[in-house]
């Protein structure tokens, strides 16, 4: 059981919770993810761990309400407990001195990107981060990307914030303006890291992306995250979550993560007349 | 009845004694398990059987060396308390052993009954008589619980709660040393609780065997990835004198055919943790989804192929499939789980294999193609060498696959620890009496050192490492 020590709302649908999981806290690099169960009969869910304070003893978890598992947790309030906790999974970010890392942040991807941002300009990487988001306030934690970057780009698919565009309208841009670039680091929904890594192969710039597949165990025991990564098939949960960009079968990915969406849309609806 | 004054001729008379069990067309609609068990007269009618060798030949077949006249004996004359605790001075789980041994090829292998009549399966019903008296117990009161010794102060950390774990917990307690037990999952039991289904081993059997390790004064800390959260040496660290490595052979094999990425392909195990850990039975009920199939192709001829046929069935699959590429008689499954997937409607198509998964432009499995085969001179296992009939490919209409072709070692702790040294299939080295690793402090038993197996052979193993242990804990010797 993990208490749940702060929950706040980013938008109707965007949530933020600092849990207590202090063995979590102390071990988590950046990368890394959860899996949790809600309640008694939940199904497990990977979250990534967004950020985490050792000493305080607490993660912080950023979900998007998707489906039933998310809506329930986000129902949880100050005081109550997440069931089961295991953590952290799957390899750490590889850091090392790349030299100009561009971190881009999709959505509720943001989150993850966080952490790694923060890690790379630790490792002594200059770091420029693309924030993008549909509209103004999908764009979360920009206090927190500003101070792990050195400059900041915002883009919203409406132009009601920042740029209008997408993420890689603006890493045009970057490379148009001829800024070089060492390393390109994408977290977001599946067709943004794809075409993030399409510009990248186009210029040839080394592209890490960080893949949410569907996942049960977590541990390597299922094949349910499964991936084919240069042709050879991965798995996501021990084997990453993150991988080279431009060798993910992205189509083949973004089929597999459709595949329960009759039965996801039969337990939210369930939920919802409940 | 007097159970005494019977002649060996007239034990031979009696002939073995059927467990009732649930009609194939009834339980294919439920998961409740299919044998009933014994009932008391039946079992005492089955003891009478067992013809108390004098050189207990039966025993030798049993990996932990259960006294197996005695216990039958104790049956025969009605004391079934006496002997659940014949068994349990080795045998901590006989509720799961008696159910899942594959003991046509272990005790009952042995049995100078099965040998007089030339047949195995008429031989004394050893695994069900053990069945009997564990649920025995389990229905009249609490299970008597071994003496703990005086608390030592020591610590071991026992990593995966697998029936060889579970078995070290136990022998290692009973010593008076502190144990811990970190799983990775919610739920302890390994493949016991994940892999093998409802219908054939009660999840509530499992659970109650580990309450009972938790009365003992085990402690058990779930959603603890060992590798992850502690390494091996940072267990040392936080105090543990001796750790113990029975994580099991969950990484499953796939076929790497074409198509196999497609949606509705599982390995076995993600299927049956869906359907057994996350209760997918239940669905919408429980959060967990699986396949809504209809006709389902199995690949595969072993317990794990049987219970993955037999759950997509009580899913609600119309046609299930299972391919086996030699014949019914090289199957690898035991022949009880067999007869009962074809009872349940499973369709075996034998001597066949696939070859290509074939998928629509949703990607999803649509069609697998197969090849026939025929059987040529024996390999290595002995068994004959299928050889695929050129030019007989054909095609069947599935929607759901599983892959049921066996598991590899998790590689989760010998990556995160490269001191312990393992085998080229990934299989943690140990001395074969004191399951000593390469590693000093570091036991290891179960899947993770045998590849997969069985039951039984994890706990035996189990049993030689807790006697290590707690020899080492004494001595300080390595
Ligand atoms: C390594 C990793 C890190 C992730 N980090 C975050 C994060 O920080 N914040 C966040 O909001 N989301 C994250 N996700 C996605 C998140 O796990 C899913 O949104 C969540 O499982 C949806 O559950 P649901 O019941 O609410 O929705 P559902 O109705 O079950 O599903 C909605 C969609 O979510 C995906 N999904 C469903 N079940 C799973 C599952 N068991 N595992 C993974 N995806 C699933 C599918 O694409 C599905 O179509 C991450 C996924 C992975 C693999
Ligand atoms: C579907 C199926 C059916 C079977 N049927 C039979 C049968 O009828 N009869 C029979 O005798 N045998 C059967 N077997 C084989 C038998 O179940 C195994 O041989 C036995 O369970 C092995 O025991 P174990 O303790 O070594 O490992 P497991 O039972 O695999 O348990 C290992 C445990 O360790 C945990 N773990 C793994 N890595 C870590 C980590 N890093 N940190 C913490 N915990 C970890 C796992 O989550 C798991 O709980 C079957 C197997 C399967 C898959
Ligand atoms: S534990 Fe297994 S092998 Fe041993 S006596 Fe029981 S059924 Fe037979
Ligand atoms: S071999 Fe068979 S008959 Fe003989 S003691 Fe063992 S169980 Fe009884
Ligand atoms: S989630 Fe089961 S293997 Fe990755």
């Amino acid at each position: 059981m993990n208490k749940i020590i702060e929950k706040e709302f980013i938008t109707s649908d965007l949530f933020r919770m600092k849990v207590e999981a202090p063995e979590i806290a102390r071990k988590r690099k950046a990368g890394q993810f959860i899996i949790l169960i809600v309640d008694e009969k939940g199904e497990r869910i990977p979250l990534t761990i967004a950020d985490a304070d050792s000493d305080a003893g607490w993660i912080a978890l950023v979900a998007q309400i998707v489906g039933k598992t998310t809506k329930v947790l986000s129902l949880l309030e100050v005081g109550d407990s997440i069931r089961d906790l295991a953590g952290p999974l799957g390899k750490p970010t590889h850091i090392e001195k790349y030299g100009r890392v561009v971190v881009i942040g999709g959505g509720v991807g943001i989150a993850p990107a966080h952490p790694i941002a923060q890690a790379m300009k630790e490792g002594g990487n200059t770091v420029i981060s693309i924030l993008g988001g549909r509209t103004k306030e999908l764009v979360i934690m920009e206090e927190e990307m500003k101070a792990a970057s050195d400059t900041v780009i915002i883009t919203t698919d409406d132009g009601s914030y920042g740029n209008k565009g997408f993420v890689t309208d603006a890493l045009q841009k970057l490379i148009d303006d001829g800024v070089f670039i060492n390393l390109v680091v994408a977290v977001g929904p599946p067709i943004m890291m794809k075409f993030v890594s399409k510009l990248t192969k186009k210029y040839e710039i080394e592209t890490i992306v960080s893949l949410n597949t569907i996942m049960v165990d977590g541990t390597g025991m299922c094949g349910c995250c499964r991936v084919s990564v240069g042709g050879e098939t991965k798995f996501v949960c021990v084997d990453g979550p993150e991988f080279d960009g431009h060798k993910v079968d992205f189509d083949e990915m973004m089929k597999r993560i459709q595949m329960y969406k009759p039965q996801e849309k039969e337990a939210m609806d369930r939920f919802l007349s409940e | 009845m007097d159970d005494k004054n019977l002649t060996p001729k007239e034990r031979l008379k009696i002939p073995p004694q059927e467990m009732p069990e649930q009609d194939p067309a009834e339980r294919i609609n439920n998961v409740d398990e299919v044998p009933y068990g014994y009932t008391e007269e039946l079992a005492r009618m089955e003891a009478d059987r067992c013809l108390q060798c004098k050189n207990k030949p039966c025993i030798k077949g049993c990996p932990v060396e259960i006294d197996i006249p005695e216990f039958i004996k104790a049956i025969a004359e009605g004391n079934f308390r006496e002997s659940v605790r014949i068994i349990k001075e080795t045998n901590i789980l006989p509720a799961i052993c008696g159910r899942v041994c594959p003991q046509e090829e272990q005790c009952q292998r042995y049995c100078i009954v099965g040998k007089s009549h030339k047949s195995v399966e008429k031989a004394v019903q050893i695994g069900k008589l053990e069945r009997f008296v564990a649920d025995w117990e389990m229905k009249n009161g609490e299970a008597e619980r071994p003496e703990i010794r005086k608390s030592t102060g020591k610590k071991v950390a026992v990593v995966g709660s697998g029936p060889a774990g579970l078995t070290v917990a136990a022998e290692v307690r009973r010593e008076g040393h502190d144990v811990t037990v970190f799983e990775a999952l919610h739920k302890p039991g390994g493949v016991l609780i994940y892999g093998i289904p409802e219908f054939r081993l009660p999840k509530a059997i499992v659970m109650e065997e580990v309450e009972n390790l938790k009365k003992m004064g085990v402690e058990v800390r779930y959603n603890s990835v060992i590798g992850k959260i502690f390494s091996i040496d940072e267990l040392f660290e936080k105090g543990y004198d001796a750790v113990f490595v029975g994580t099991g052979a969950g990484l499953p094999n796939f076929l790497n055919l074409p198509g196999e990425n497609l949606n509705g392909v599982y390995s076995a195990n993600e299927y049956l943790t869906r359907a057994n850990l996350m209760q997918a039975y239940s669905f919408p009920e429980t959060d967990t989804p699986t396949a809504n199939s209809r006709n389902v192709a199995v690949f595969g001829g072993g317990n794990v192929a049987m219970d993955s046929a037999r759950t997509a069935l009580r899913l609600g699959a119309e046609n299930v499939y299972l391919v086996y590429r030699r014949s019914r008689k090289e199957m690898p499954a035991r022949v009880e789980e067999v007869e009962h997937a074809d009872a349940e409607g499973v369709q075996f198509l034998l001597l066949q294999n696939p070859v290509n998964l074939i998928g629509d432009e949703d990607g999803w499995i649509k069609q697998v193609e197969c090849i026939k085969m025929e059987l040529g001179e024996p390999d290595d296992s002995g068994r004959r060498r299928p050889i695929p009939i050129e030019g007989s490919e054909f095609r069947i209409d599935i929607d759901t696959c599983i892959i049921a072709i066996g598991n590899s070692s998790n590689p989760l702790i010998p990556d995160t620890t490269p001191d312990i040294e393992t085998n080229r299939w990934g299989n943690i080295v140990t001395d074969d009496e004191t399951m000593k690793t390469s590693k000093k402090g570091v036991f290891a038993g179960g899947d993770i050192v045998l590849g997969a197996a069985t039951v039984i052979l994890a706990m035996g193993q189990g049993r030689k490492a807790a006697v290590a242990i707690n020899e080492y804990l004494e001595t300080g010797q390595w």
